[in-house]
């Protein structure tokens, strides 16, 4: 006993002991599922009894249509939410990163506040103020417009437009912050000496604080990306659970959840995780290529 | 005249600035607002009118407070419900994962920065693998595993796969690099163990760091929804966040409970939010300032 103390102890040892916890936890919660997870994909599992079959599940991924509205909204969502969480929160930041601006701290944190709330609580309140009964918050607006009350959650679009807004709601303050921390790097004579040759404001967003603030925006870019392929909860709350009508906000992770929960089509499920687990592979890798970072990480 | 022309020109862009964060501000203060109103309007009125920002004296009262805290309802019945008991479930999950991952990351991030050793670039490597996977994938297998180890429906299920966890990982890891190996020779010359020399001398110099992850934890337990949806079996080991979602049902029959719940979910973390905020968008935002 003391002489395994002693070994614990050795300065050869120790790094062992402190990396342990994550090995352990990689073996166990990571290595582990995602072998199961590669071969429950080519099982077709019951209670009790397990098929192998081969590339079936596949196969019948290719044809199914609602794996593909899945796919297709997924895409979407992660494309607008990139469309409209870069560009505005980056001209917001540069906004209040200029001289003239007065009360930063107060608008700063204004901005942040939503994110603290869960996607829980905001989802109720997103459900309720695009509510279908013609007092609800957004109908109210539409009245106020002289339009009439809409089943807004019903609507293909307008079900989609209110998930991207919570996610504009949610995330603007956040992504603004990362900008603004980006920019602060950035010496004030730049656009000191940009002003006295003559650039306009446009030209110095576009050539000094667009280009120097790259790193921040291909981060930001990598964060949205991964949020939105694996977005689950945003759906299920403000459809209060996993089904939308005519699936207009299922996604990937929820045709997964669909298939392996609800559905108990644990090998399809899998199918359907891989799937994902490739392409967020995939983008990780083109992102880690252009920051350049692979390879770097060695000591 | 130049300067007095530059200055009336800075004014005008002041009081558009101003007038710009202001509207954006208020806009982004709408779905509070909306809610806040909502709690104290009866449940029926939001089935029938919806989530809105009309102001009705005579319907307002603090009636589905009293029901959150005291169980008795607008009639004067006595109705249990385990809100207080969510929220006291989500404090010790919070108050505990938080206090535990920051421990056992901190020790695995010290492992990564302060030693050269065989297969750390392997290691290091799959920290990073992990950062890359969104777990949603992986729920099913891992489902299973907690299943056959016994944690699932208790809080361990819940915390035990993020304890070493990848981010935080990374982040201490990369914190640490920049203090100087020279305490760590200096407290072997004093006869520290290794052991000793992390508790002593490191972890008093972390603090900062940990306070920077400590939020970003904290908040990350306090609002995580599916993972502990799949583990936790029974309504009274729920969590604020899984709680309330099983009141909103379209029946609508809990909106006193759900609305106001919601209402005063949002309170702790805003309060936190607001005295430590500094450590929050530090924590926020030092991933993206170049890792």
């Amino acid at each position: 006993m003391r002489k395994f103390v002693a070994f614990l102890y050795d300065q050869r040892v120790a790094p062992y002991v402190f990396v342990l916890p994550f090995v352990l936890t990689f073996i166990i919660f990571f290595i582990y599922p995602v072998l199961t997870t590669i071969q429950m994909s080519f099982q077709d599992i019951l209670p009790g009894m397990v098929t192998n079959v081969g590339f079936k599940n596949y196969e019948r991924l290719l044809g199914d249509r609602i794996f593909r509205i899945a796919v297709k909204n997924s895409f979407l969502y992660t494309f607008w939410t990139l469309a409209l969480l870069i560009p505005f929160p980056l001209a917001f930041a540069c906004m209040m990163n200029s001289r003239s601006m007065v009360g930063r701290g107060f608008f700063k944190t204004a901005l942040f506040v939503p994110v603290v709330t869960s996607v829980v609580v905001a989802g109720t309140i997103f459900r309720l103020m695009f509510g279908e009964v013609d007092g609800s918050l957004m109908n109210t607006v539409r009245t106020f417009l002289g339009l009439s009350p809409i089943k807004w959650l019903r609507v293909r679009e307008t079900g989609f437009a209110a998930m991207v807004l919570m996610a504009c709601w949610r995330w603007t303050g956040v992504n603004m912050l990362y900008f603004l921390s980006g920019l602060k790097g950035i010496p004030p004579e730049m656009y000191e000496s940009a002003e006295i040759d003559g650039a306009n404001a446009w030209q110095r967003f576009r050539h000094i604080s667009v280009p120097l603030v790259k790193p921040t925006i291909i981060y930001v870019l990598t964060i949205s990306i991964y949020a939105g392929l694996a977005m689950f909860t945003e759906s299920y709350m403000l459809w209060a659970g996993n089904n939308s009508p005519k699936n207009i906000g299922l996604t990937i992770v929820g045709y997964l959840y669909r298939q392996g929960w609800e559905q108990n089509r644990m090998g399809y499920a899998s199918a359907v995780g891989l799937v994902l687990l490739v392409v967020a592979m995939a983008i990780n890798l083109v992102q880690l290529r252009v920051m350049g970072v692979l390879g770097k990480e060695r000591d | 005249m130049e300067s007095s022309q530059k200055r009336e020109y800075s004014l005008a862009a002041r009081v558009v600035l101003v007038i710009f964060f202001s509207t954006l501000s208020l806009v982004v203060f709408i779905p509070f607002l909306a809610i806040l109103l909502a709690s104290f309007k009866p449940g029926e009125e939001l089935i029938r009118y919806g989530l809105n920002l009309r102001l009705d004296w005579d319907l307002m009262s603090f009636a589905n407070y009293k029901y959150l805290f005291t169980g008795i309802t607008r009639t004067g019945a006595y109705i249990a419900h385990d809100y207080l008991l969510w929220f006291k479930n989500s404090v010790v999950l919070t108050v505990t994962q938080t206090a535990l991952t920051l421990l056992v990351s901190a020790w695995v991030g010290y492992g990564f920065a302060m030693y050269r050793f065989k297969g750390k670039n392997f290691l290091f490597t799959c920290v990073l693998l992990v950062l890359m996977i969104p777990f949603e994938i992986l729920m099913l297998p891992m489902y299973s595993q907690a299943s056959s180890m016994g944690l699932l429906d208790s809080i361990w299920g819940i915390m035990l796969p993020y304890l070493a966890h990848a981010t935080t990982i990374f982040f201490f890891r990369q914190f640490l690099t920049s203090i100087p190996k020279d305490i760590v020779d200096a407290g072997r010359v004093d006869g520290a163990s290794e052991y000793g020399i992390f508790v002593r001398l490191i972890v008093p110099l972390m603090k900062p760091a940990f306070s920077a992850m400590a939020i970003l934890v904290g908040m990350n337990s306090w609002n995580n929804f599916l993972w502990p949806m799949l583990v936790l079996r029974s309504g009274q080991k729920y969590t604020l966040a899984i709680g309330l979602n099983t009141l909103l049902t379209p029946y609508g029959n809990n909106y006193d409970i759900l609305i106001a719940g919601s209402c005063f979910s949002i309170i702790p973390i805003l309060i936190l939010f607001l005295s430590a905020q500094k450590y929050f968008i530090d924590g926020m935002t030092m991933g993206s300032v170049k890792g």
